[in-house]
C-alpha cells in the first residue's frame, strides 16, 4: 500500500476532541501559539504555505499561498480585510467538510485564524450551509471556548494580531458554494455569483479585499506551520502535495470519509478502503471528483488520484468525491437526477445557464422515462458545448455541461438505445407514492 | 405583529457582528422561521420593519433559498435527499417509506397536520446514504424500515 502518513483526522477520531481541553492536549493551537510567540511574520506564513504546494481543497485546486498574495499590501491600502471560510459543501457526492468541522472543530478554528493571520484579515466569516447544524453548532461552541481562552478576538495570546470569528448559514443553495455567491448571500442578498473582474481579493465583502478559503484548505494550515513546508511538500505526488480527505459514495461496501495522500490509485481505494463493489457487481462508471467532473469508465479506476493524473484522463480531482456505479445502473436515470440537480440550482442570471441547464434536465428525464427524441443525443451534445467553457458568470453552467458531455461520449450507444427503444433497458421500477398537486 | 422582543435583542447583537445590518438576513430569517414555524408575508414584513427595508427585498431574498419556507408547514418536516448518492442506494424506497408512515403525500402534508414530507438536494452526508433530515437532525444510513421506525418514533 502507498498511505505513508495521516494527519488530518488523527484529532478527529479522538473521543471528545471537539472540546477545547482534550483538543489542546492533542495539539490543537500550537501552531498558532508558535507564530504569535516567535513573532513569526505574515509574509513567512504566506512564504511557508507557497512553499508547501498546498492547493484549495473546495474543488478549483489553486494554490493557497499564490492565492494569498493577491490581498493588496496592508501599508498600501489600509481598507478592511476579510477571510471568508467556504463550509458551503453541496458539491453532490462531497461530504469531507462536516467531518473536519463536527470532529475537530478547534483545528479548524486554529486554520481560519492562520490563514487570516496570514492574508492580514480583523475578521472571518465561516459560511456554513444552513442543513448542517451540528457542525455549526460544533464550530460556534469551539469559538467560544477559545475566545474564553483569548485565542479568539483582540490581541490573541497578548500579540498585535486581532480576528473576530463569525458563524454564518446559508439557506439550502448551491450557488452559495462559488465564492462571490457566498459573499453575495452573506451580505444578505440572494445568492447571484458577481462577474469577474473585480476579483474578491480586491473588491469581496462590502466591497473590500477578501480570501475565501475552503475548509479543507484551512484545515491543513496549522500542519504545515508546526512541521513545515518540505514535510508537507515531502507528501503526495509533483503538483498535489499533502494529504487529502476522499469522500466514496455509492455502490460500495463500506462508504466513507477516508484520508489518504496524493498518488494513491483509485483502485487501491475501492479495493483496499472501500470493501470494493456491494453485491460482487462490476464498475460501470464514476465520479473522481464530485458530479461537476468528467465521469470516468470503470476502466480507469487504475489512475492515480491527483490533479494532473485525473486531467490526463479527461477529468479532473475536484472535491476528491468519488461516486461509485455498479454495471446495473442505467447512465440515463444518473444523468437525469445530476442534470435536474444542475437545473434546480442555477440562479438564473445567464441565459446559457438557465436556459441549458433546463433543457438537458428535460432532455435527460425524458430519455431515462423511454419518451426521447430521435436528436435528442445530439441535442444534448450540442447544448452542452453551448453552455460553456468561461461563456457565463460563475462555472455553474461548466458543471453541468461537463458529466453531460462525459456522459454522452462515454455511454453515447447506451443513451441511444433508451431513445431508439423508447425505453430504458436498464430502468428499475421506481416505487409508488402520492406526491401533493398529483402529479410525479 | 412586531417582531418578538427576544429576536429584536437578538438580532441588535448579531448586527454587531456585521459593518451592514443587512448581513444579519440569512441568519435572521431562519431564527424567525424558528420560532413562527414558517416565514408568513407578516414575519416577512415584521424582519423588513426591523431591517428598515421593502417588504419586497427580504421576501426576494428569502424565496432564493430553499430552506426558506414560504407557506405552512405540519409540525415536523422530513426532508429526504435524493440526489445521486443516495438514489443510488434506495433514495426512492425511502421516500415511499416515509410516505407511507407518516400519511404525507410527497411535498404535502398529512392530514392530521404532523409531518411534512419533502425531498432536497445532496445534504453532504453521501458517505452515509441514503439520508433524511428530520426537524434539523440527520439519519443516516436509512433502511426503509429503520425510516419508518423513526418518523414513527416522533412524539
Ligand atoms: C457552482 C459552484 C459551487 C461551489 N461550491 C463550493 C463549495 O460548496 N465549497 C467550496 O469550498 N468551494 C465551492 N466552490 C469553489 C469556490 O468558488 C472557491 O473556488 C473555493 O471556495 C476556494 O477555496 P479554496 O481555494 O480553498 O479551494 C464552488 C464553485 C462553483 C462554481
Ligand atoms: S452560470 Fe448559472 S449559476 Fe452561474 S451566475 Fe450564470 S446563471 Fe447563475
Ligand atoms: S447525495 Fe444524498 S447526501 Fe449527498
Amino acid at each position: 500500500m502507498s498511505q505513508t502518513e495521516r494527519y488530518l483526522l488523527t484529532r478527529a477520531n479522538i473521543e471528545g476532541a471537539h472540546q477545547l481541553a482534550v483538543a489542546e492536549k492533542h495539539g490543537a493551537y500550537e501552531a498558532l501559539r508558535k507564530v504569535l510567540k516567535e513573532g513569526i511574520p505574515y509574509s513567512t506564513v504566506i512564504d511557508e504555505v507557497k512553499k508547501s504546494g498546498l492547493r484549495g481543497r473546495g474543488g478549483a485546486g489553486f494554490s493557497t499561498g499564490m492565492k494569498w498574495t493577491f490581498m493588496p499590501d496592508p501599508a498600501k491600502d489600509p481598507r478592511p480585510r476579510y477571510l471568508a471560510v467556504n463550509a458551503d459543501e453541496s458539491e453532490p457526492g462531497t461530504c469531507k467538510d462536516r467531518v473536519i468541522m463536527q470532529r475537530d472543530p478547534h483545528g479548524f478554528v486554529e486554520g481560519v485564524l492562520l490563514a487570516a493571520y496570514a492574508i492580514r484579515a480583523q475578521a472571518a466569516y465561516i459560511y456554513v450551509r444552513g442543513e448542517y447544524r451540528l457542525p455549526h453548532d460544533r464550530v460556534k461552541a469551539a469559538i467560544e471556548e477559545a475566545r474564553a481562552k483569548n485565542l479568539v478576538g483582540k490581541n490573541i495570546l497578548g500579540s498585535d494580531f486581532s480576528c473576530e470569528v463569525y458563524m454564518h448559514r446559508g439557506g439550502g443553495a448551491y450557488i452559495c458554494g462559488e465564492e462571490t455567491g457566498l459573499m453575495e448571500s452573506l451580505e444578505g442578498k440572494r445568492g447571484h455569483p458577481r462577474p469577474k473582474p473585480p476579483f474578491p481579493a480586491m473588491f469581496g465583502l462590502w466591497g473590500q479585499p477578501t480570501t475565501v478559503n475552503n475548509v479543507e484548505t484551512v484545515f491543513n494550515v496549522p500542519f504545515i506551520m508546526n512541521r513545515g513546508s518540505a514535510w508537507f511538500a515531502s507528501l503526495g505526488t509533483a503538483n498535489s502535495k499533502g494529504n487529502f480527505l476522499c469522500g466514496i459514495s455509492g455502490h460500495v461496501n463500506k462508504p466513507g470519509v477516508y484520508e489518504f495522500s496524493f498518488g494513491i490509485t483509485a483502485k487501491e481505494i475501492l479495493e483496499q478502503h472501500a470493501g470494493g463493489m456491494w453485491k460482487g457487481r462490476g464498475l460501470k462508471a464514476w465520479f473522481p471528483g464530485g458530479s461537476s467532473c468528467s465521469l470516468l469508465k470503470g476502466a480507469d479506476i487504475d489512475v492515480v488520484l491527483d490533479h494532473d493524473s485525473l486531467r490526463t484522463r479527461g477529468s479532473s480531482l475536484g472535491t476528491a468525491a468519488m461516486i461509485m456505479i455498479d454495471d446495473h445502473t442505467s447512465m440515463a436515470r444518473v444523468m437525469e437526477i445530476i442534470s435536474r440537480f444542475y437545473d434546480h440550482e442555477s440562479c438564473g442570471q445567464c441565459s446559457q445557464c438557465r436556459e441549458g441547464t433546463q433543457w438537458l434536465s428535460q432532455i435527460f428525464r425524458r430519455i431515462a422515462h423511454g419518451k426521447g427524441k430521435a436528436d435528442d443525443v445530439a441535442t444534448l451534445e450540442a447544448l452542452a458545448k453551448g453552455m460553456a467553457p468561461g461563456k457565463t458568470i460563475c462555472a455553474l453552467s461548466d458543471a453541468a455541461a461537463i458529466p453531460t458531455l462525459s456522459a454522452v461520449r462515454l455511454f453515447k450507444d447506451e443513451l441511444i438505445e433508451c431513445v431508439t427503444r423508447q425505453a430504458d433497458p436498464l430502468a428499475v421500477p421506481q416505487p409508488h407514492y402520492a406526491v401533493a398537486g398529483g402529479h410525479h | 405583529m412586531a417582531l418578538e422582543a427576544n429576536l429584536v435583542a437578538e438580532f441588535d447583537q448579531l448586527a454587531k457582528n456585521y459593518p451592514e445590518k443587512r448581513a444579519i438576513m440569512m441568519l435572521a430569517l431562519h431564527r424567525l422561521q424558528d420560532v413562527r414555524g414558517w416565514l408568513s408575508p407578516e414575519a416577512l414584513e415584521d424582519l423588513a420593519a426591523y431591517l428598515g427595508m421593502e417588504p419586497v427585498e427580504v421576501f426576494g431574498v428569502a424565496s432564493f433559498y430553499p430552506m426558506y419556507r414560504l407557506r405552512p408547514c405540519g409540525q415536523h418536516v422530513v426532508s429526504i435527499c435524493h440526489n445521486i448518492s443516495c438514489d443510488l442506494r434506495g433514495a426512492q424506497d425511502i421516500v415511499a417509506a416515509v410516505c407511507e408512515a407518516t400519511g404525507a403525500p410527497l411535498h404535502g402534508t398529512s392530514p392530521d397536520g404532523k409531518f411534512t414530507v419533502t425531498t432536497v438536494e445532496c445534504a453532504g452526508a453521501c458517505a452515509n446514504a441514503p439520508m433524511f433530515d428530520l426537524d434539523g437532525v440527520y439519519h443516516e444510513d436509512l433502511t426503509p424500515e429503520k425510516a419508518k421506525q423513526i418518523v414513527r418514533s416522533v412524539k
